[in-house]
């Protein structure tokens, strides 16, 4: 008797949503973060959490950790949803380019009107 | 033929992770221009030579920002005493005269943080095309974005390659102990 493997028509899209959308959340943290740091000597001096690297360590470890717990939390609420992929895509992709944006020092200057 | 300590790490930071990640982004992104093609939507587990490609190239990706940030940075960074010769203080030599800051004021600050977006979003395609290769098949929204992602990876990745290589050669990291490569040339 031939053995007939079933497979999911429309797997749900949520996990992936998470992953892309808490990715371009952890892009725009990464560059919000450097400017922040850029700006102020409060933030940077908040940021130095190693000081032979200086405020990259603070900045770079607290978007990875903002992503990752963006990730989790999304995925753990999307995990059996399937969603409009393409609103969630748009939105991702506008945080992405802004974090990428961010991290171009003349517009971080423009930004800190330095 | 010998190199300083900071040399041969620079250059496993650059050459060896730096080049070898960037060249798996690219091949990471001809994989996925693949998977777009039409027939090669299935919904079998990735091959497990795709496994570990993906896997050693977000290893990579990590090793290089990792070793960048955490070794060679605080190098190029430190301050000098009074006195000391500039060549060993990257920074300092560069923003010493206004004909060369612009390597570290635009290059630098530019590389230090972008190069970061290429192993996030590397870890995050990786992750989806291991994990949920079903709904990868699936949905074409779902590979054009994550495709739109790794492109994004490969910008990120060639902006602070193509920057660190730059900057090394017009301020070198260089110092500690020298290392003999091989014997002297007769």
């Amino acid at each position: 008797m031939t053995e007939i493997k079933l497979v999911p028509q429309n797997p749900a899209n949520g996990p992936i949503a998470a992953a892309v959308l808490a990715c371009g959340f952890g892009c725009f943290f990464l560059g919000a973060l450097a400017v922040a740091g850029d700006g102020s000597k409060g933030v940077a001096a908040a940021l130095n959490f190693y000081n032979p690297t200086g405020p990259l360590a603070g900045v770079t470890t607290v978007a990875i950790a903002l992503w990752l717990v963006c990730w989790a939390v999304l995925a753990m609420r999307w995990r059996n949803k399937s969603l409009a992929f393409g609103k969630v895509s748009a939105i991702a992709f506008l945080f992405l380019a802004l974090g990428l944006l961010l991290t171009f020092p003349p517009f971080g200057d423009l930004l800190l009107g330095h | 033929m010998e190199v300083t300590q900071r040399e041969l790490v620079t250059m496993v930071h650059g050459m060896l992770f730096g080049g070898f990640f960037l060249l798996a982004l690219f091949g990471m992104f001809v994989l996925l221009l693949d998977r777009n093609s039409p027939g090669a939507a299935t919904n079998q587990p990735a091959p497990r030579w795709q496994t570990i490609y993906l896997i050693a190239m977000v290893i990579v990706g990590w090793a290089a920002v990792l070793s960048g940030a955490y070794i060679i940075y605080p190098w190029y960074r430190a301050v000098a005493p009074p006195g000391a010769d500039l060549a060993l203080y990257p920074k300092l030599l560069l923003t010493a005269h206004p004909f060369t800051a612009g390597w570290h004021n635009f290059g630098m600050e530019w590389k230090e943080h972008v190069a970061w977006i290429a192993p996030m979003v590397c870890t995050m395609v990786a992750w989806v095309l291991l994990k949920h290769r079903a709904a990868w098949n699936a949905d074409r929204a779902v590979r054009t974005t994550v495709l739109g992602f790794a492109a994004t990876a490969f910008l990120a990745a060639a902006i602070a390659g193509g920057w660190g290589a730059m900057i090394d050669k017009k301020a070198p990291v260089e110092g500690g102990p020298s290392i003999q490569l091989m014997g002297s040339a007769k």
